[in-house]
């Protein structure tokens, strides 16, 4: 008896240790990415950047950098690329950041970069500001002001600097005899106009969500003042305040009478792309991300010249201005705090300096920095985003912008329930508005 | 072979690899997410013990007790739907086709191997309005109706969510309850056509009874397999519209990787969890009473 106890007590044991010795192989990780010693002072020996599969453009142009004008830094630190599904953006950088895995410069979730969001609290992403010293003076005063107000700080690097607006088709508008709407109330004359003529006055990307969300956004920023949403975020307003239910009834309007097509509210962003750049819709409220499609010959059947731009209109009596356009600057792009030095530095400084002029030149790309060399042949759409970005003096941001993460996507999961009928303005706007103080 | 597995010492050889993997692999983290439900956090901003608070947070949760709603309903009609139809099917494989079945057995079983995404995008484009209208919305059309929007409405996704389901797991459950039929004597169907036995009453007193075991196999696999629907329902409307048909899965993934709340997430699991158990359970008691009685 005592022998057989003894031997179950020496399988178990052994099983113990096997599991213990498996558990430390799986949770034991270095803190350097490059697999030394981790510490704040050590810089890796490559400049690794992390981006979204959806963003190729970066990559290629991040590429050309390194072969091009910031070769020397390159060859001191050459260029390795990492990327992820924008969609798993928080779950990678959360698992390689509590490894002490971070690349050097990465893409993360607009929370998780702010001052109060897991690697801002944590002091893991790194000031550009400080970074770059002299060199920030190649990001526009307007780019920086709104990465500033979106993360908090100054943590990103506006590799794209978009605008929202309208795109139209400026024959239809010709046709139908209308001219750019100045007031929500002209906008639902020139949709009933554009109908009559025989066209779809919008299209927009129902499955997408956030399309529509915009333009509900858009309307409370017209009406209630730029700072709309930060008094939602600070709790000096609510989504259930009429001023704010108007932009839900606003978007309901334009849904309720059809202004939208078909199937708008399962409709992809490559298809409704396709309806606005194709001419069978009049008008798209999309951001400047556009141009990428409009200056495609392929895609574009309308012409480039054909393409006109124009802010979301005011409403009438609202506090907003027309002339606040609505802008981003792509995603968070952030620096990892912890393993700077001289080399990456340098990086970010050549990146700074060139990047502006070159993404313009070689793809057409609009960005927050600046244009330091002679750029020529830009595209006729790609030259009225420019001007139009030269004439602003103040931006607004977009709806969800100061939302957390789960009402971010709620704001955006709801957007069909509400257009189809299936959710009133005040359902929609009161579970928002439930989840938003959940988080606070 | 009896004194083979007679001795300990072969007996433990044999065992010992195969549950020393499986403890690690599947018993550990179970139990890993078991303790993590009773904590709050992330790997990055740290877990802070909570107790029971995520229990309660799930039972006063509206989305998560919809979400629980959408899987418990998914499991029941989905079950009941390929059940019938797989044991339909294999009754008319083994009673009316006999031996020229394999084509038709092959056909029906067919869409089983396709990916899941695939077959979401297929029958997401059968019933598209607008531009690329689908077949479905052209026939409706043809009989002078209106295109029908049914990925806008959570009765419409619900429902293409199931035949989808059913189109490409009806004839998996075809082949396994056409296995459990195969096993019945044919002396046992033959004695009991002679006792004047056909049809319906053949099915209901003889058929029905003795592939009840594989019968029961086939529910418990259903129910365990739809309560943990993810990937048709993502695929198909992204749980839409809204969260209307978001799944448990669906939103325990959202819970700890979109929004990094893993200690909830892993509340999430648990009651997933134990939603199988009770399921399984329920349907292996019922039938051991039948059983009995």
């Amino acid at each position: 008896m005592t022998i057989r106890n003894s031997r179950r007590r020496l399988v178990l044991t052994g099983l113990s240790l096997v599991a213990v010795a498996a558990l430390a192989g799986c949770s034991g990780g270095s803190n350097d990415p490059s697999g030394g010693a981790g510490g704040a002072s050590d810089e890796p020996g490559s400049f690794t950047v992390l981006t979204a599969n959806e963003n190729q453009a970066l990559e290629d142009q991040l590429t050309q950098l390194a072969e091009g004008a910031c070769a020397e830094q390159n060859e001191a630190m050459p260029l390795e690329h990492q990327k992820t599904a924008q969609a798993d953006t928080v779950q990678k950088v959360t698992q390689l950041a509590s490894q002490g895995a971070l690349p050097q410069h990465f893409i993360a979730g607009t929370d998780m970069v702010r001052p109060d969001g897991d690697l801002g609290a944590g002091g893991m992403v790194a000031d550009y500001e400080e970074v770059l010293g002299d060199a920030f003076e190649n990001i526009l005063p307007a780019a920086a002001s709104t990465v500033n107000n979106v993360y908090g700080g100054m943590v990103s690097l506006p590799y794209q600097y978009n605008l929202e607006g309208i795109w139209y088709n400026k024959q239809m508008f010709s046709e139908a005899g209308v001219d750019e709407p100045q007031t929500f109330a002209e906008l639902l004359d020139a949709s009933a106009a554009l109908e009559e003529a025989g066209y779809q006055p919008l299209t927009t990307a129902g499955a997408d969500g956030w399309p529509m969300t915009r333009l509900m956004g858009m309307y409370i920023f017209r009406n209630v003042g730029p700072d709309a949403m930060q008094k939602i975020a600070d709790g000096e307003a609510k989504l259930t305040d009429p001023e704010y239910l108007a932009g839900a009834e606003a978007l309901k309007q334009l849904a309720d009478e059809g202004y939208f097509g078909d199937g708008f509210s399962t409709m992809d962003s490559g298809t409704s792309a396709a309806a606005f750049l194709t001419g069978k819709a009049a008008m798209k409220y999309d951001g400047s991300w556009l141009l990428s499609n409009i200056n495609d010959p392929e895609q574009n059947e309308i012409g480039e010249e054909n393409v006109g731009f124009m802010p979301f209109p005011a409403v009438e009596g609202g506090a907003g201005d027309i002339n606040q356009w609505a802008a981003n600057a792509g995603a968070a792009m952030s620096a990892n705090a912890e393993t700077m030095g001289p080399n990456t530095t340098a990086w970010f400084e050549c990146i700074a300096e060139n990047y502006g002029a070159q993404a313009l030149d070689s793809a057409g790309i609009v960005s927050g920095f600046k244009i330091n060399d002679e750029v020529t042949d830009v595209p006729a759409a790609t030259a009225v985003v420019q001007e139009k970005v030269e004439g602003i003096d103040e931006t607004v941001l977009w709806f969800e912008a100061l939302f957390d993460a789960k009402s971010n996507s709620l704001a955006s999961t709801n957007a069909s329930l509400l257009v189809t009928g299936q959710m009133s303005a005040e359902d929609y706007m009161a579970e928002l508005q439930a989840s938003i103080e959940a988080s606070l | 072979m009896s004194r083979v597995f007679g001795d300990r010492k072969t007996v433990l050889i044999l065992l010992v690899p195969v549950l020393a993997v499986y403890g690690l692999l599947k018993v550990v983290p179970v139990l890993w997410s078991l303790g993590l439900s009773f904590f709050e956090g992330n790997t990055l901003r740290g877990f802070e013990f909570v107790g029971l608070d995520n229990f309660t947070t799930f039972f006063t949760d509206g989305p998560a007790l919809h979400a629980l709603w959408v899987t418990v309903y998914f499991a029941v009609v989905m079950t009941a739907a390929q059940v019938v139809m797989g044991y339909l099917l294999a009754l008319m494989y083994v009673f009316v086709l006999r031996k020229g079945s394999a084509f038709l057995r092959t056909a029906v079983f067919f869409p089983m191997v396709l990916p899941t995404v695939a077959v979401a995008m297929l029958f997401k484009s059968f019933v598209a309005v607008g531009d690329n209208q689908g077949p479905v919305n052209d026939v409706i059309n043809f009989f002078g109706g209106d295109s029908v929007e049914f990925l806008a409405t959570t009765s419409g996704t619900m429902t293409v969510a199931i035949l989808m389901t059913l189109w490409t797991s009806m004839g998996f459950y075809a082949v396994l309850l056409y296995t459990g039929l195969l096993d019945i004597p044919d002396e046992v169907i033959e004695s009991a056509r002679i006792d004047g036995a056909s049809g319906l009453r053949l099915v209901r007193h003889i058929v029905l009874p003795l592939s009840a075991p594989i019968l029961l196999s086939s529910i418990i696999f259903s129910f365990n397999s739809t309560l943990k629907v993810f990937d048709s329902l993502l695929a198909l409307n992204n749980g839409g519209p809204g969260t209307s048909t978001s799944p448990l899965t669906l939103y325990m993934y959202r819970t700890a990787f979109e929004y990094a709340e893993y200690g909830y997430g892993s509340t999430i699991a648990l009651v997933l969890t134990l939603l199988c158990l009770v399921f399984t359970v329920t349907v292996f008691r019922s039938s051991a009473k039948r059983t009995e009685d």
